[in-house]
């Protein structure tokens, strides 16, 4: 079993449960079924995002990132934020925006940070780190990466966090965690972060060398290559070893209840 | 009215500006010079323009864009009034660029125009320093270009809706060092305020505190280590920061 920070909804207090990975949590010394339970997102700072940080993402664009209008690959960390109406939470509907059919799965893993980081030496990247959470960073689909296209991925309740944040010390390797998605319970994606461009200590040596990431802030390792689409009507549940899974069903924004139930 | 938060006194306070003093919620009165200035406004998400004033997309060479260029800020660049902004040695390019900010005062989604105005809280004055060296081809202006620490000066405070008559027809003024260096009206903006209020709040909802940062006009130069930059934009005030060096930062 393994130490989770959750946050149930009507508390804004942190909770700590503990996990096995399986549908079952304990509280309190009584165990229950995750889909009994009504999370809230675990995290409480800014959420930032990593773009093109799969070696197999890159590949797949290799033959456009010279030229116009990239001219060259990234030469450093391209980072976005999540902005705070994007966040939602586990078991709870994704709206799909009226105007379009389908949105993107973005599976990816999110380092917690348990203290503020400035300027960290990749050696000491551990020191700083709270836990791991998963997140659904949804996209609607878009070809360009050239300009900031906040209109595509802050749209609310694109961001689903959760359930919990397991402790650091559940997860052995954070560059070999196996990263898997299922829509209507099929396996559609799997990949696994020891493919990251820059590993999980280089990134975060490498982001707060420019920019601080305070105590409660998520950063997402990258998004793998083929993220699946999906439609109104899909369940999607993203599983990382060793931290858990994350499930939320994707309505249409006209059946979306407030609070994230569905119509 | 002008509302600011300060560090005073052992505490941080809201505070309401008169003159040149300040008179803190507990009815404390303090002078301008004895506080140090946090942002007026502890924002929740902050959005910024770019390419909004087309004699400034002239001078970088970019087209005025069809749609607002919008992108976002983290809390970490964020400083107040008469606060410390680093310049990163090796930096060729970095710019100042003097900005109206736009407080939103309640939740707002599908918002008209014609109704804009009405979810805006007040207004205050931003420099939204870019270091240009920094800039690639990806989300540009990418994060290490614009979100670094301490590069968004934001206050020093800021003044109710009520108090500006018309925000689309506002001087803004950059001096350097007590030069001035740029000057600009907000009327040439490309996107308005009601626009870029209608055009946020037609895909997601924005909240009270979410900040508009409206983008600049011309008129950029470079700047250097010990530089007094201060933004000035009529009706509201006057928006210092000073450049410091790597060493400062034991970098």
């Amino acid at each position: 079993m393994h130490r989770a920070k959750v946050k149930f909804a009507g508390s804004d207090q942190f909770d700590e449960i503990s996990t096995d990975y399986s549908d079952d949590i304990t509280w309190n010394g009584r165990t229950f079924n995750h889909r009994d339970v009504s999370f809230q997102s675990p995290v409480t700072g800014t959420i930032y995002g990593t773009l093109l940080n799969f070696k197999g993402q890159l590949e797949l664009m290799k033959d456009s990132l010279h030229d116009k209008p990239y001219n060259a690959p990234p030469e450093k960390p391209i980072m976005y934020i999540k902005p705070g109406n994007t966040v939602n939470s586990h078991n709870n509907a994704v709206a799909i925006p009226k105007d379009e059919n389908t949105v993107q799965v973005g599976a990816a893993l999110g380092v917690v940070f348990g203290k503020t980081a400035t300027n960290v030496a990749k050696d000491h990247v551990m020191d700083y780190i709270a836990g791991y959470t998963i997140v659904n960073d949804v996209s609607i689909p878009h070809e360009s990466f050239y300009r900031p296209d906040i209109k595509n991925k802050v749209r609310d309740g694109f961001c689903p966090v959760g359930p919990w944040v397991i402790d650091r010390d559940a997860v052995n390797d954070p560059d070999h965690i196996i990263i898997r998605v299922y829509v209507n319970g099929e396996l559609v994606q799997e990949n696994n972060t020891k493919n990251l461009v820059r590993s999980v200590a280089q990134l975060i040596s490498e982001v707060t060398d420019f920019m601080t990431l305070y105590k409660g802030d998520t950063l997402l390792v990258g998004v793998p290559e083929h993220a699946p689409l999906v439609k109104k009507g899909d369940s999607v549940r993203i599983e990382l070893s060793e931290v858990g899974f994350l499930e939320n069903t994707f309505v249409d924004e006209a059946d979306l209840v407030p609070g994230g139930g569905q119509r | 009215m002008k509302h600011a938060r300060v560090a005073c006194f052992g505490g941080i306070h809201e505070a309401e500006v008169i003159e040149d003093q300040l008179k803190l919620a507990d009815g404390r009165i303090i002078g301008q010079s004895d506080v140090v200035w946090l942002t007026p406004i502890e924002a929740s998400t902050i959005f910024v323009l770019g390419l909004n004033y087309a004699d400034h997309a002239n001078e970088i060479s970019f087209k005025a864009p069809e749609e607002p260029l919008v992108f976002l800020k983290g809390p970490n660049t964020v400083v107040g009034h008469d606060g410390q902004t680093r310049r990163p040695s090796g930096a060729t390019h970095m710019h100042y660029e003097c900005e109206l900010a736009v407080v939103i005062g309640r939740t707002a989604r599908h918002v008209k125009k014609d109704d804009a105005y009405s979810y805006v809280k007040g207004y205050t004055i931003a420099n939204d320093y870019v270091i240009r060296d920094y800039l690639e081809n990806y989300y540009r202006p990418n994060l290490r270009a614009k979100n670094r620490d301490t590069l968004t000066p934001i206050g020093p405070w800021y003044v109710d809706r009520d108090d500006i008559d018309n925000p689309m027809n506002l001087g803004l003024r950059t001096y350097v060092n007590g030069e001035l260096k740029q000057e600009g009206t907000t009327k040439d903006m490309v996107f308005d305020i009601p626009y870029l209020i209608e055009y946020l709040s037609s895909f997601m909802t924005l909240s009270e505190n979410d900040i508009i940062l409206t983008g600049t006009p011309k008129g950029t130069v470079h700047i250097y280590e010990g530089d007094v930059v201060e933004t000035e934009i009529e009706g509201i005030g006057s928006l210092k920061s000073t450049i410091v060096g790597d060493k400062n930062f034991g970098r």
